[in-house]
């Protein structure tokens, strides 16, 4: 069964939380990874990778530099899952 | 070339005996052993031949986040617990980054990141593999680490030689300084191997105890009846500046740092030369260097690792370089207590040898009750005073390979 937005916005807070000790209430859909987060590019490809595995889904590499807000990622994963 | 003096300013441990440096000294000086039964579920599944070994007394994961600890294999995170105590422990000096480098060493590298990520690739593929694998299982990255985290500019090095590894980078550091390519470096060493395939590799090469019922008794060197090594892990650092530099800023200095030798025996890549040629002249170069007499010399921090031929090769070199002096000479085997931390075993043994300066006090070597008669040297059981006045000491470090490390130090009264 698919999960809801709020669910995979829940589930990658918890990812960015693992690796960047990043508050999980910090992890709002209109984030930027890299200007408000300051996530760098090791750590996204780490959140990538993981996120595939959690929910199911493959993330390519070339759309991963597409996700530039949290609500990309949600958006993209949502869409993955169908 | 004129010789700059050299001083070791701040000491920093994570070992089998303790936390920090002040608790693994204590532990060293009652007597401790830091070795235990291994109880995670790979001994088991693996059946390995040996299931003791001599962990770290506290786990880097309980000291440092878990935002640091996710990206640094356990060898890095000793490394800068070590590290991080070392340098308040020296007062945070105030020094320009720039004149400020490390010389690290580790003896295999970041042995559990590559064997788990491997584990990964076979089992879910290379997509599972995470983009800091490589990063973390380089033998440079505990170097890195507290290079990074200190703000190192001035060079981050890391040496390997097995079991002599962190020794040389202590005399690196030394070099470095005499160099004036800085003004204060971290050096020391770091390991974490107690891990499945060490053990079957050591295990395999009959250079681990077997004493499986007894893991506190099983590193006994020059005892009649050791039959290996215990595997340790932790990591140790020690802070280096010139003379100068420490006076300037009113630093406590716990002893001068001599520089020291190595050499090489190009004899066999594991066996040790039974004469013990290579670490005789390592041990006559390190004084002979320094401008000092071999009769200063008051004490040594013995590699004795516990193993048959490997304890009795280090006897024969030290009669050889000592004579009749070395009766004089007491001798600590304190792998006795620790296991054999490797690539930071030079590190841990140079702490403890600036310590028995620092505090006029040999520490003990436990588990010797029967000792070999055909190694007659003096190895205090309980803590003896040292002498007073200005004495050396020597720290002896020798690697699979044919390294021989020696580092020598000088009271500073």
């Amino acid at each position: 069964m698919a999960l809801s937005n709020e669910e995979i916005l829940a589930g990658l807070a918890e990812l960015i939380t693992d690796e960047t000790g990043i508050a999980g209430d910090e992890v709002a859909l209109e984030k930027s990874f890299t200007d408000d987060l300051d996530i760098d590019s090791i750590s996204m490809m780490t959140i990538v990778v993981n996120a595939e595995e959690k929910f199911g889904v493959t993330i390519p590499d070339d759309e991963v530099k597409n996700l530039k807000t949290v609500g990309d990622a949600v958006t993209f994963i949502t869409n993955a899952q169908d | 070339m004129s010789t700059k003096r050299i001083v070791v300013t701040g000491i920093g441990a994570t070992s089998p005996l303790g936390g920090t440096a002040a608790e693994s000294w204590q532990n060293l000086l009652a007597g401790a052993s830091g070795a235990s039964p291994l109880e995670q579920d790979w001994v088991a599944k693996f059946d390995l031949p040996v299931t003791f070994a001599a962990q770290a007394a506290v786990k880097a994961t309980d000291v440092l986040e878990r935002v640091v600890t996710k990206r640094l294999d356990p060898s890095s995170q000793f490394a800068l617990i070590a590290g991080r105590e070392a340098w308040a422990d020296a007062g945070s000096p105030d020094v320009d980054p720039d004149r400020l480098a490390i010389d690290w060493a580790t003896g295999i590298g970041g042995v559990w990141t590559l064997l788990d990520a491997y584990d990964t690739l076979r089992e879910r593929g290379p997509r599972r593999v995470l983009p800091m694998t490589v990063p973390m299982l380089m033998p440079n990255g505990p170097a890195a680490a507290i290079g990074m985290d200190l703000g190192a500019r001035g060079g981050i090095r890391t040496v390997v030689s097995a079991c002599a590894s962190s020794t040389e980078s202590i005399i690196n550091a030394w070099e470095h300084l005499q160099l004036g390519y800085a003004d204060v470096i971290i050096a020391g060493g770091s390991e974490a191997a107690i891990n499945p395939l060490p053990i079957a590799s050591f295990a395999a090469m009959q250079a681990l105890s077997r004493r499986n019922d007894d893991p506190t008794t099983a590193s006994r060197p020059y005892d009649v009846s050791r039959d290996g090594f215990v595997l340790g892990e932790g990591a140790a650092a020690l802070v280096l500046e010139t003379y100068e530099h420490a006076v300037a800023r009113g630093a406590r200095i716990y002893a001068e740092v001599l520089g020291g030798a190595v050499t090489s025996d190009a004899f066999h890549i594991t066996a040790p030369d039974p004469e013990g040629a290579g670490a005789s002249r390592a041990m006559r170069q390190a004084v002979e260097r320094a401008g000092r007499s071999l009769d200063e010399v008051v004490h040594v921090n013995a590699h004795a690792t516990s193993t048959p031929v490997g304890d009795i090769a280090e006897y024969n070199a030290l009669r050889s370089v000592f004579g009749d002096h070395l009766d004089n000479v007491t001798v600590a085997a304190t792998k006795a207590s620790t296991g054999h931390l490797l690539g930071g075993a030079g590190a841990i043994e140079a702490l403890f040898t600036i310590k028995a300066l620092y505090e006029r006090t040999v520490p003990p070597t436990i588990n010797l009750n029967d000792q070999d008669p055909a190694i007659p040297l003096n190895v205090p059981r309980a803590p003896e005073a040292l002498p007073a006045g200005d004495v050396l000491a020597l720290s002896n470090s020798f690697g699979f390979g044919g390294h021989n490390a020696v580092a020598a130090f000088a009271s500073v009264s």
